[in-house]
């Protein structure tokens, strides 16, 4: 498909233009940066929830009655579901579309046109999500979906990319999931605006509630202390974490919701807390101060992106010089880069 | 033999072994590095007295007809009566398939046996979108009670017995073939035949989905707590093994499932009040007969020794009928390849001789042009010609479990039993000491779907790599073009089903209808046993889809969790 | 970085056998492509939604019922009704398929029926092959328009 006609197709509101936008982004391709820089202007205006949380929790099921329920309430709905796709053989089976039925079967999601669903591989990287998730997201929202959601999977410490794409990160568990540690060290306890307890209806959810309960709390005293203490700023990319951190915790603390995803019980309720929260991040400023942390960091990893890019391809072969230099214990690394920096501020 | 004995035949393997054995494969080698049967059970080079030295032959296999029935369950079996030749069959219309029949029965064949196509097998009406293109493609088109009033035209219900591939609309068949009876004016209690009517199954492997686990078990044991007191005679059920197969299990994994289930079927009527041993003889099995020969043949003696301990032991049936496991067996239909066609005829007669020397009460043997299509006339009487041949030419059938005390035959019987054990313990305690909870936990869990899984694509890899040998298909193959005369259906058939259908409707009394499922829809939302309703439906001329209909109401409709 | 193929394996209509569609999709992943299973049960209509919005290479109906003559020229219009591009997509069927069927199915635009016994290397090698071969084709085609 032609450039143009991808363009006007997103104006459009043609599902195979965006279908065809996002492989385009997806693939690295040079239409697809000038797409992106095209529809930019349009972004902004979706609501972007992340779900994730360790494999069989049910996460395809939540997104699938959450889609459901959203169309209830008239919104457009884009869902983007991300699976691990192997680092070696560049393959995946991407599994999450199928699991996508609304409560009632008989009303059809898939041919729903205020719906639409892709699947991603997440192509080696880890972190859960897909190198250019984030700018299919901005597509889905320049298309015109109201609310986009985006599943991952998080089973590791560093599967918490979710908070760079999302304005409200949701949890799911399911109780006995055994080593707390585990999930402690997973990170995932940090970047939740919801907690999920799902398959409420098997012994132990109320332990695992009350768990929640209590790390939550921990969390808000050790983020209160860390607000006293820290000069963060919202801005400077490496102190954005901390002072995310801080600014949750000081005014919503993070509900746990019990559901059963496949009877659909706690759903409305979990739709409820999800646009409160929205609203709660519209009203206090918080949606803002997100955004500017969350695109100082994309701006600075695609300006970090682009000086390795010169490195080595511009670069390339007077960096190695320089690092045999080290090797050879003429210079030290300090001085390498130095050299480095100095050359690239200097030339044109 | 005792135990001296034994362990001077230890001795002497393993002088034979150093002294003989070593040099010829030195010199000779030997065809792989290791043997195994489908299932992984790794086979050795042969087996002797030391290898059955822990089995007791009165304790652990005895003679036939006697606890724990290992030989057999009748004492005796093929010298008293041939097993019953039973072929699938059912295409297009009910006269495509009258006719059929007919044929058959004149052609020797003993029992009826009907295959449905695919919107029956869903509980959907012909005339339903989601038909289109699938009337009568891979069976007979039942939409209502009128489909079987043509079905079994000149059919005498007193004097065959006709079995049944049916699941989730399984009570609405069997009322149908009540429905019949009553009309024939045939007694209820000689009614004779199965419904496969076995859901736990289509959940693991089938896929033939339309409500949920736990409402399709409590219709199954309707259908129990009715059937033992109205068709005493009538197989309720067809627990099988066929399908999990089919979809890729191991032999083990097709004995241990087909078990299990068999075991959360007793517990279910148990909890429902049903005797155990007014049930037990109305139980029946399906097994598949795969390519490992001997794997086979362990296999189903296996079963009948685990099923009579199960029985005895742990649901404390009293009546020595209710320890039997009487199973009917179909020769692998994957198995079947569509390179070099005539092959699959060899395969299959090797698949039906295992069944035979397994003991089955009844066997359907495939037609070899079963991978293309719905068989051909001529394909179809081949296959039962094998069965005949097997009967009456070769002497397999004219002494009782031949194989007993063989070495191999023994050891590997005994081997599969406690690889099955192992199963059965692990969904145990998945339902935390109850089998029937533990299947429907595996269920959830998508722990049989996976195990099959697992299984399938293992076998898929070895294949693929050259270890596993499909002759015509991975060895020996040649360039070919088929001539087999493919027997095609005609697409008319749709039109006329759904004309017939039209007809009905307008014809019959439609409040009938209207109060007969308003009746079944009350029974089903208040826990009452859902048969009569089901049977008045049927003889009002309800649709298919029309009862489904109701049970979908009030039980929701069922979307498997699908898990790679 | 290099565009994946995606592939979309597809069961449609009442036939529940997933055993071959199961493992052929476990195949196509381990040799590197994007493959999105719809599962069973899905109607024509679904199976082209699904194609479309995840914009595949390829969709594989897996069909094991006799109804591959009624279902998958369906799948095939809809796919075009609903905007995807029937010169770019390969379509292909993996299952029981009469001879003279896989004729009319090529007629019809089906890249390729594949019985069952086929090896899953020689799919695998046809779309490697062919998928790139036809977006070639058509860009050329545009070039000379």
């Amino acid at each position: 498909m032609r450039l143009e006609d991808i363009i006007k197709g997103l104006e459009n509101g043609n599902r195979r233009a965006l279908a065809r936008a996002i492989t385009y982004v997806e693939n690295d391709y040079p239409e697809g940066k000038e797409i992106m820089k095209r529809i930019f202007k349009k972004t902004g205006n979706a609501h972007v929830v992340g779900i994730t949380g360790f494999p069989g929790v049910g996460k395809s099921t939540t997104v699938s009655k959450l889609v459901q329920k959203f169309r209830e309430k008239g919104r457009k709905v884009g869902v983007v579901a991300v699976d691990p796709g192997s680092p070696f053989t560049g393959g995946a089976l991407l599994g999450d579309r199928l699991r996508m039925e609304g409560l009632d079967v008989s009303k059809n999601l898939w041919l729903d046109p205020g719906v639409f669903f892709r699947s991603m591989s997440s192509r080696g990287r880890a972190g859960g999500l897909a190198a250019k998730t984030g700018d299919v997201i901005r597509l889905l929202d320049a298309f015109g979906f109201d609310t986009i959601l985006v599943e991952t999977v998080g089973a590791g410490q560093s599967e918490v990319d979710i908070v760079e794409v999302a304005d409200t990160s949701i949890v799911v568990m399911m109780p006995e999931m055994g080593d707390d540690i585990q999930i402690n060290k997973a990170g995932i306890l940090e970047i939740g605006d919801i907690y999920v307890v799902n398959k409420a209806d098997l012994g132990g959810a109320e332990k695992t509630v009350k768990w929640l309960k209590s790390m939550i709390m921990m969390d808000q005293e050790a983020v209160n202390i860390l607000g006293r203490t820290s000069h963060a700023d919202e801005y400077a990319v490496e102190s954005g974490e901390i002072f995310e951190r801080m600014k949750r915790g000081k005014d919503w603390v993070p509900p746990i919701i019990t559901t059963v995803a496949d009877k659909g019980e706690g759903i409305d309720e979990l739709v409820d807390v999800i646009e409160k929260h929205f609203n709660h991040l519209k009203s206090s400023g918080k949606l803002k101060e997100r955004r500017v942390r969350r695109i100082s960091r994309e701006v600075f990893s695609i300006i970090t992106e682009e000086i390795r890019s010169i490195l080595v391809n511009e670069r390339g072969s007077k960096f190695r010089e320089v690092v045999e230099m080290v090797v050879n214990n003429e210079i030290d690394p300090h001085t390498a880069a130095e050299k480095i920096i100095l050359e690239i501020r200097t030339s044109g | 033999m005792e135990n001296r004995k034994i362990e001077e035949v230890k001795k002497e393997r393993k002088k034979w072994e150093n002294s003989c054995l070593t040099p010829y494969v030195d010199r000779f080698g030997e065809r792989n590095e290791m043997f195994e049967t489908l299932s992984g059970i790794k086979v050795n080079r042969l087996y002797d007295p030391a290898d059955v030295a822990h089995l007791d032959y009165l304790r652990d296999i005895n003679y036939p007809g006697q606890y724990p029935y290992t030989r057999g369950v009748y004492p005796t079996m093929y010298r008293g009566r041939l097993w019953t030749m039973r072929q699938f069959s059912g295409f297009g219309t009910a006269e495509d398939t009258n006719a059929r029949w007919k044929l058959l029965l004149k052609e020797g064949q003993t029992g009826l046996s009907t295959a449905f196509d695919f919107p029956t097998l869903m509980g959907i009406d012909s005339d339903n979108s989601l038909a289109d293109g699938e009337v009568g493609k891979v069976g007979v088109a039942v939409d209502t009670l009128k489909d079987f009033e043509i079905l079994f035209d000149g059919i005498p219900l007193d004097k065959v017995s006709t079995s049944f591939t049916i699941n989730p609309p399984a009570a609405i068949i069997l009322a149908m073939y009540v429905a019949i009876g009553d009309m024939q004016g045939v007694p209820r209690e000689q009614l004779r035949g199965t419904i496969q009517n076995d859901m736990l199954k289509e959940f693991h492997a089938q896929n033939t989905l339309v409500l949920p686990p736990e409402p399709s078990v409590r219709i199954i044991t309707d259908i129990f707590e009715w059937g033992v007191e109205n068709v005493p005679k009538f197989n309720l059920i067809s627990i099988s093994g066929y399908h999990i197969r089919e979809a890729g299990s191991t032999a083990v994994q097709e004995l241990a499932f087909t078990i299990a289930d068999g075991m959360a079927y007793v517990e279910a009527a148990i909890e429902r009040g049903v005797d155990i041993d007014k049930l037990a003889p109305q139980l029946s099995f399906f097994f598949n007969s795969h390519n490992n020969f001997f794997e086979e043949i362990a296999k189903f003696r296996a079963a009948r020794r685990m099923w009579a301990r199960i029985m005895r032991e742990e649901y404390g049936a009293k009546d020595p009928r209710s320890w039997w496991l009487k199973f009917h067996t179909q020769t692998a239909g994957c198995s079947l390849t569509a390179q070099q066609p005539l092959n699959n005829i060899v395969r299959t007669t090797i698949q039906a001789m295992a069944a035979v020397l397994g003991g089955t009460q009844s066997l359907h043997t495939n037609s070899f042009d079963e991978a293309w299509a719905l068989p051909s006339e001529e394909a179809v009487r081949v296959a039962l010609r094998t069965q005949q041949i097997i009967a009456f030419e070769s002497g397999i059938p004219d002494t009782i479990d031949p194989l007993a005390g063989s070495y191999f035959v023994e050891w590997l019987t005994d081997k599969m039993e406690k690889l099955a054990w192992n199963y059965i313990e692990q969904i145990r305690k998945m339902g935390e000491g109850s089998m029937l909870r533990g299947v429907l936990k595996g269920i959830e869990d998508g722990f049989f779907v996976k195990e099959i899984s697992r299984a399938s694509a293992e076998y898929q890899r070895d294949v693929e790599e050259g270890r596993r040998v499909i002759v015509g298909v991975n060895r020996y193959t040649i360039e070919e073009k088929l001539k087999i005369p493919i027997l095609k259906v005609d697409e008319a058939v749709q039109r006329r089903q759904i004309e017939r259908l039209k007809r009905i409707k307008a014809e019959r009394d439609n409040e009938a209808v209207k109060n007969a499922l308003d009746w079944l829809r009350n029974s089903a939302e208040n826990h009452e046993n859902v048969m009569p309703a089901i049977l008045e439906a049927v003889k009002a001329y309800a649709t298919e889809g029309e009862i489904m209909g109701v049970l979908k109401e009030v039980y929701g409709t069922y979307r498997k969790p699908i898990l790679i | 970085m290099e565009r994946k193929i995606r592939i979309l394996v597809a069961k449609v209509g009442l036939d529940g056998h997933d055993r071959g569609a199961k493992v052929v999709a476990r195949f196509l992943r381990d040799a590197g492509f994007e493959v999105i299973y719809t599962g069973l049960h899905r109607t024509p209509e679904e199976v082209a939604m699904a194609a479309v919005q995840e914009d595949v290479d390829v969709v594989g109906i897996s069909l094991h019922s006799g109804a591959h003559m009624a279902l998958v020229p369906k799948v095939m219009k809809y796919i075009e009704d609903y905007g995807g591009d029937l010169s770019e997509m390969v379509i292909l069927v993996g299952g029981i398929v009469p001879e003279d069927d896989i004729q009319k199915l090529k007629e019809m635009g089906v890249e390729e029926v594949f019985i069952p016994g086929t090896p899953i290397e020689r799919i695998i090698d046809f779309i490697r092959k062919r998928v790139p071969e036809k977006k070639e084709a058509k860009r050329r085609r545009k070039h000379e328009a």
